[in-house]
């Protein structure tokens, strides 16, 4: 399927799910809603630098703030409308990505791995002691009494925009896997040396994987400040994102963009269901055996499972 | 003429462990080089330095009259420099065919002399599977492919570079008489092609047959460098290979 | 400008018995990612683990945490035993270390602080003992005892390691086994065995870290976290896997970290280790000593 067929079927499959939800009455359908999407996004930003390229980033949590928090202090500023921040959400963590890349992505994965949460916890630091933004306190964002171009409350409103997010994330992902940066990226993570002998820029290609998969993740954190209406370091930097953000990709398959989205929807409404139902703790301590399970078991997850019984038979 | 490559007093250490000392060398277009030495004398990591993966500490390499000082690998392989690696390093989640794709997008489309298309490159691919004898394994994974066979991609995708040198690092370890005798036909035919190639190798008869000029590294530094039978008279070359 | 005095010199010394802590804390990811090349995220984690199982022992059976240490030697050595097993057939043998490893790791880190969470609960935990409340007076400097006590074993937990590693067979094997695994083989010896056996030792060393850690200050699950960075920093500070280093870049993130936190303010302690670990890997990547 050429590129831009896809995206045009990516449009029509956004504009279908919403037009189905118009139905839907029960708030609560978009309040989980969100939380699903925004896993879509965060799983598919996240292998696009994990998956395609072979560099695990721990870090997630802290592109996402940053993203959020810049919310934040464009709210405070002037209360611009959601598409400036959702693009300025994504600039804060694509430049932001781009300085550590720059910093890191010369060195072995696994260094970058480590610095990732490093940036983590430093960006926690910066903003917990930053009173502007709340600090440890937090801040209270006040919602807009009515959601621009839109008929209806403002959550089922956040609903459509993250799901416009999710939609672009799986375009952006799809276009770079069948491009000549997907190519490139491939040759990273199968081996990084010889991709450089065979003339790969890895460098270069790096950090244009770091910094789209970070400004994604800023993007798919800028309406939080929105949705939570309290935002404090400890909601926006949570660890639960992190390691779902690597766990949904793992489970679902890293190869393309279909993994991250299967792992996400499963994964996500599972733990929709398992906070409502039994404890947010417990639930937590599933999405770990699950990561743990997946990685030792099934390393190329769901889809790599169905795919080596398939080569096996084709011989 | 100025020599196509040239090293001149190329060092290397790890820590405290000197790989490379004072080594000089010059490559002259067009010209067929062996490179031997006993195992751990240092060719690979001469190989590395002059191509890029490792930063020596002392001497300059110069490609085509370049310094190629703080050049990244890609950027050597982009002004002509190919290398092939000893261990095969294959792109194992692509085929064989895309696995060629890669240099020809990545190298030969990177230099503003060349752009080829899609369909030219496609040709391409088809055409050095042929060269090399891959032409019906273009669909299959590096994991169907057998150990001679994994060599020969490792050539393809290094002549797949367009370079003008190649260094083909122990290209003919571990294989049969007949094999070895395909990847030398191989790398005949590159030469006549005007390829300039160095030989690395620990197989007396390919390197013998193959080299207009050898050159002895013995624990890191240069022990002989002339003619191939000159060389392997020298006494200390033979002391090298023979007193171990 | 003597209150000033006074403060700086108090913050040094309790950087310093701080950053003999932090060597026992850092001495198994010398091991496990110093020698082994095993990025083990999780080792905080086990501190963490090691510190609670001290607090229970002390809690319900008044032992000494020191002594609780050591009892749980064995346990965490198994434990280590245990988990270098699942790693290597999932990982090593299969060569695809990087990616999988790194995410088994975090998982297991993961798991680990929410079991922790769902048996204790989020509050601190503390232990006591003696030696925790007096203070030795040296001038205007104070030396609290639940930092010297700590400080005391750390070295000495260290300095032991060190004379196991170079004095002992299996000790050299090791060392010889995180440069050149094929000479190992060679020489007849299994190299798997011989990493086993280090990992195994570097999670024992989070018993005894983590009954310090809770000497020193009160635990709860989620401050892992925290160690994590100060960690690798003091790792790749040091130089992987070299114990002089090692000590040296533990003191140092010591000192730094109790300077910043008394001029100015205990919250920006965190980004220090974190900070000098980004810089470090950004600029000096084979550490202070360098290689």
């Amino acid at each position: 399927m050429r590129t831009w067929i896809f995206w045009l079927v990516a449009a029509a499959v956004v504009a279908g799910i919403f037009g189905l939800t118009r139905f839907v009455t029960n708030d609560y359908f978009f309040f989980a809603g969100y939380v699903v999407l925004q896993y879509v996004v965060m799983a598919t930003a996240w292998n696009i630098l994990g998956g395609y390229t072979g560099y695990v980033n721990f870090g997630t949590a802290g592109f996402y703030a940053l993203g959020a928090y810049s919310s934040v202090v464009l709210h405070k500023l002037f209360e611009p409308p959601m598409v400036v921040l959702i693009l300025a959400g994504g600039l804060v963590s694509g430049v932001v990505g781009l300085g550590m890349g720059y910093l890191t992505l010369r060195l072995r994965g696994v260094f970058f791995a480590i610095a990732t949460l490093a940036l983590a916890i430093v960006l926690e630091t910066l903003i917990t002691n930053w009173d502007y933004v709340g600090g440890s306190r937090g801040v209270y964002i006040i919602r807009p009494a009515a959601a621009p171009f839109f008929q209806g409350g403002y959550i089922q409103y956040l609903f459509l925009v993250m799901l416009i997010l999710a939609g672009m994330a799986v375009c952006v992902a799809r276009s770079i896997e069948h491009s000549k940066l997907g190519y490139g990226l491939a040759t990273i993570r199968d081996d990084e040396l010889a991709a450089e002998t065979a003339g790969v820029p890895t460098l270069k290609l790096k950090l244009i994987a770091t910094v789209l998969s970070g400004a994604l993740m800023g993007m798919a954190g800028a309406p939080l400040p929105y949705y939570i209406t309290y935002l404090d370091p400890s909601s926006a930097f949570n660890l639960a994102l992190a390691v779902n953000s690597i766990a949904m990709p793992m489970v679902g398959g890293t190869a393309n963009w279909i993994g991250p989205v299967l792992g996400a929807v499963f994964l996500a409404t599972v733990q929709q269901v398992a906070t409502v139902t039994i404890s947010s703790a417990l639930n937590l301590l599933f999405v770990g055996v699950i990561l743990v399970s997946f990685v030792v078991i099934a390393p190329n997850g769901i889809i790599g499972w169905f795919g080596r019984g398939k080569r096996r038979r084709q011989g | 003429m100025e020599a196509l490559l040239r090293v001149e007093n190329l060092g290397k250490r790890f820590g405290g462990f000197v790989a490379l000392e004072s080594i000089d060398l010059d490559v002259a277009q067009g010209e067929r080089l062996g490179l031997i030495g006993p195992n751990g004398s240092g060719k690979s990591t001469l190989v590395n330095c002059i191509s890029g993966t490792l930063r020596n500490e002392t001497g300059t390499v110069q490609f085509d009259n370049r310094r190629m000082d703080g050049l990244p690998p890609h950027q050597r392989t982009r002004l002509g420099l190919a290398r092939s690696f000893q261990l095969p390093k294959p792109f194992h989640s692509m085929t064989v065919a895309e696995n060629l794709h890669v240099p020809l997008l990545y190298t030969v489309n990177a230099r503003h002399e060349t752009h080829l298309s899609n369909a030219a490159i496609d040709r391409r691919v088809e055409e050095l599977l042929q060269q090399v004898g891959l032409a019906e394994k273009s669909g299959r994974r590096p994991r169907d492919l057998t150990q001679i066979e994994m060599r020969k991609l490792e050539l393809a995708r290094a002549m797949a570079a367009a370079p003008k040198l190649l260094i083909a690092d122990e290209a003919m370890a571990g294989l049969s008489n007949a094999e070895v005798d395909d990847i030398l036909t191989l790398l005949v035919k590159l030469s006549e092609q005007g390829i300039t190639v160095v030989l690395i190798e620990h197989i007396m008869r390919a390197v013998m047959s193959f080299s207009q000029r050898l050159v002895v590294l013995v624990a890191g530094r240069k022990l002989a460098d002339g003619p191939p039978q000159d060389v392997m008279r020298n006494p200390e070359v033979v002391r090298a290979y023979l007193g171990e | 400008m003597g209150v000033t005095l006074d403060l700086f010199l108090n913050a040094v010394t309790a950087g310093l018995l701080l950053g003999g802590f932090y060597a026992a804390v850092s001495v198994g990811v010398a091991i496990s990612f110093g020698m082994l090349d095993i990025a083990n995220l999780a080792h905080p984690a086990f501190i963490i683990l090691g510190a609670f199982v001290a607090y229970i022992l002390n809690d319900r059976f008044g032992l000494d945490p020191i002594l609780a240490g050591i009892l749980a030697l064995p346990a965490f050595y198994l434990l280590g035993t245990v988990i270098y097993r699942v790693y290597y057939y999932s990982f090593e043998r299969r060569g695809e270390e990087a990616l999988r490893g790194l995410a088994f790791f975090f998982g297991i880190l993961f798991i680990t602080e929410v079991a922790l969470i769902l048996v204790f609960g989020v509050d601190y935990r503390f232990v006591t003992a003696d030696y925790i409340g007096p203070s030795l007076h040296f001038g205007d400097v104070d030396l609290p005892m639940r930092m010297v006590v700590p400080f005391a074993v750390s070295l000495t937990m260290v300095g032991a390691l060190q004379l196991f590693l170079s004095r002992s067979f299996i000790g050299r094997a090791i060392l010889a086994v995180s440069q050149d695994s094929l000479a190992l083989k060679l020489m007849a010896i299994n190299p798997i065995r011989i990493k086993s056996i280090a990992f195994a030792l570097s999670i024992a060393t989070a018993a005894l870290a983590g009954s310090c850690l809770i000497i020193i200050q009160p635990v709860e699950p989620s401050i892992g976290r925290e160690y994590i960075g100060r960690v690798f920093a003091i790792c790749v500070m040091g130089g992987m896997g070299s114990f002089p280093g090692m000590m040296i870049a533990a003191m140092l993130l010591g000192v730094i970290e109790s300077l910043t936190a008394t001029f100015y303010g205990p919250s920006w302690s965190p980004a220090v280790a974190f900070g000098f670990l980004l810089l470090t890997l950004a600029f000096r990547p084979a550490g202070i000593m360098g290689r």
